[in-house]
């Protein structure tokens, strides 16, 4: 139950922080988003609300999390990725960048390489569900970007996952 | 820039050392093979008005080889070689003797003067006189540790090489050149967002490094006289794990623009991209064998991460031959540098220790036992390993002989320090230890 609390309030948290940072410069940009999203009608939530903001919407919902040493993406987290897989297949021109993460046991270098696998596997699983290539780029931040910090099985469990972040959000 | 300076002024000065003493290297090794050298330092005459102790600092720089043992010098303080008494340090069991002066000049250098002493000859191995500025007082403190080692050794001295971390200090991460002690460090360039993988040019004049500052990974590489840098590898997806070629025309680096992480050669200016191996898993963390004929590189290809070794050109370039078989977790391979051996990242249960490996009889040695180590780098000498580690969850810097024997933390630095990379030796360097 602790551990449950920790995470909402790092959601909350990292969520807070997100919107923080893009409120001033990126709000021209999010609502252009919006609007050509609304056009085309595809998942809008309506009320002027991005989708991808709503959330109540599944697309509001951005990481992955994988268990130890693993790159598959846990079935809980299936209908999250094809959410946003569907909504890059229509709005043809949105774009994501995939972070995959690690937990910060071993190389760095290593680390790096796994995240990549994790990023990739949320990559492959868009790109079979509609999404195209160009619309996203799969990189690593190994262990480098903690968003738990600390040694023990909460904080590295925390920090295994992949975060789906729209243009305008990086 | 102003490291560059310092160092073309340190060369300009070590030529313009004078009276060079310098007796024939006939000493061959004090007690060979574990034996430790029995060597007595002098604190210099007048060391106690410096802003440094000389002494002190070439005490460290042997004492962290693992090859020396200092002998006390129990309340004797030779500064001539009249003043020496040496039946008494034949009976502390000293082989050598260190002895020297000090004078602070008006302008404000300083006046040093060293001599290296045979104790059973009771003749000099070697010394020398030079003025030194009172800021270059520790460099001047290395060169003599380096003369002294060599003297003693027949080996390469290694303390005026440079080593490069990264620092950490609340969200600041700086990309530092420190002297090989770890003192003297300053920042080539800071940033909000993490820095890895420093890896210096075969001449010492650049520093590779990843840098996340774009929102994912960037191969940089930075000209140290100039601070200019440049990005080298910024394709789709993640660039790291950047290594020189021993010419410094090359560098090896880890790009997924086919997926996963696999292995690329490049031009040193980001130029003439070309694959180097290709495998279904990761390939990672290469590292250029001496002759720069092969590398070798951490592959999970077999199931566990392993290295692997492949030939770069030839009838069998391409084809990779794995090396480490103990154990399931086996990364961040380095070749020493005479490429017999390497040394690389070992899991032991949930410990990460430094091991070293014999290419021919594949012996494996483990030479740490602590918790979290990583990043193994040899000096230039290939006699002692420097690495990164923990202690009550910071990163520290520790140096490990090769042989294991002896381990000591770089204690200097503050802050959260991880990556290192030791530095070349550099031709100045190698070239000025016996002026005559």
């Amino acid at each position: 139950m602790k551990k449950l609390l920790t995470v909402l309030i790092i959601c909350l948290l990292s969520a807070c922080a997100s919107q923080n940072k893009q409120s001033a410069e990126v709000d021209d940009r999010a609502m252009a988003g919006g609007g050509s999203g609304s056009q085309d009608g595809a998942g809008a939530g309506g009320f002027g609300l991005s989708p991808l903001r709503d959330p109540n919407n599944i697309l509001s919902q951005r990481s992955v999390y994988y268990d130890y040493d693993s790159y598959t993406i846990k079935s809980e987290y299936r209908e999250l990725v094809l959410a946003h897989a569907r909504y890059l297949r229509d709005n043809g021109d949105a774009k994501v960048l995939l972070q995959g993460n690690t937990d910060d046991r071993g190389s760095r270098e290593y680390n790096l390489a796994l995240g990549q696998k994790r990023a990739n596997s949320v990559k492959n699983a868009m790109l079979l569900s509609g999404a195209r290539d160009q619309q996203i780029e799969a990189v690593s931040l190994g262990e480098e970007k903690p968003r738990a910090t600390g040694h023990g099985e909460s904080a590295w469990a925390e920090n295994r996952r992949t975060d789906i972040l729209y243009q305008g959000e990086y | 820039m102003r490291v560059f300076t310092r160092y073309c002024y340190l060369a300009l000065s070590l030529l313009l050392w004078s009276a060079q003493v310098h007796a024939t290297l006939n000493i061959e090794i004090f007690g060979g093979g574990s034996k430790k050298i029995p060597v007595a330092i002098v604190p210099f005459s007048q060391e106690e008005r410096l802003p440094q102790s000389i002494t002190a600092i070439v005490s460290a720089d042997l004492e962290r080889t693992g090859l020396f043992k200092m002998v006390g010098t129990f309340g004797q303080t030779p500064h001539e070689p009249g003043d020496i008494v040496y039946a008494d340090w034949q009976s502390r069991g000293a082989s050598a003797i260190v002895i020297g002066s000090t004078h602070l000049l008006p302008d404000g250098r300083v006046d040093v003067r060293f001599r290296l002493m045979d104790v059973a000859k009771t003749s000099q191995i070697t010394g020398f006189t030079g003025v030194v500025p009172s800021d270059q007082l520790r460099v001047a403190a290395h060169r003599i540790a380096d003369i002294i080692y060599e003297a003693l050794t027949g080996d390469m001295g290694v303390f005026s090489t440079r080593i490069a971390f990264v620092a950490k200090t609340g969200n600041k991460f700086a990309l530092q050149i420190a002297d090989s002690d770890g003192y003297n460090a300053h920042s080539i360039i800071e940033y909000s967002e993490p820095i890895i993988s420093p890896a210096w040019s075969p001449d010492g004049s650049k520093i590779a490094y990843v840098s996340f500052e774009n929102k994912k990974p960037v191969i940089y590489v930075q000209t140290l006289a100039t601070r200019e840098r440049k990005a080298v590898a910024n394709f789709k997806g993640s660039n790291s794990a950047p290594a020189w070629s021993p010419n410094g025309d090359k560098l090896a680096v880890v790009l997924t623009l086919h997926g996963g992480s696999q292995i690329f050669l490049i031009n040193a200016d980001g130029s003439g991209l070309q694959r180097l191996a290709q495998s279904p898993g990761i390939d990672t963390e290469p590292n250029f064998s001496p002759d720069g004929r092969s590398i070798i590189f951490t592959s999970d290809r077999g199931g566990s991460p392993q290295i692997y070794r492949m030939a770069i050109s030839g009838g069998n370039a391409g084809v990779a031959e794995r090396l480490t078989f103990e154990g399931s977790y086996n990364v961040s391979p380095r070749f020493s540098p005479d490429g017999k051996s390497f040394t690389y990242i070992h899991r032991n249960g949930d410990r990460f220790n430094i091991a070293l490996q014999g290419l021919a009889n594949r012996q494996v040695q483990l030479l740490t036992d602590s918790k979290f180590d990583e990043s193994p780098s040899f000096a230039p000498n290939g006699k002692m390993i420097l690495y990164a580690t923990e202690i009550s969850g910071r990163g520290i810097l520790s140096v490990v002989s090769s042989d294991g024997q002896t381990k000591q933390r770089l204690s200097s630095q503050t802050g959260d320090i991880r990556e290192p990379s030791w530095g070349p030796l550099l031709k100045s360097q190698r070239n000025n230890h016996f002026i005559n």
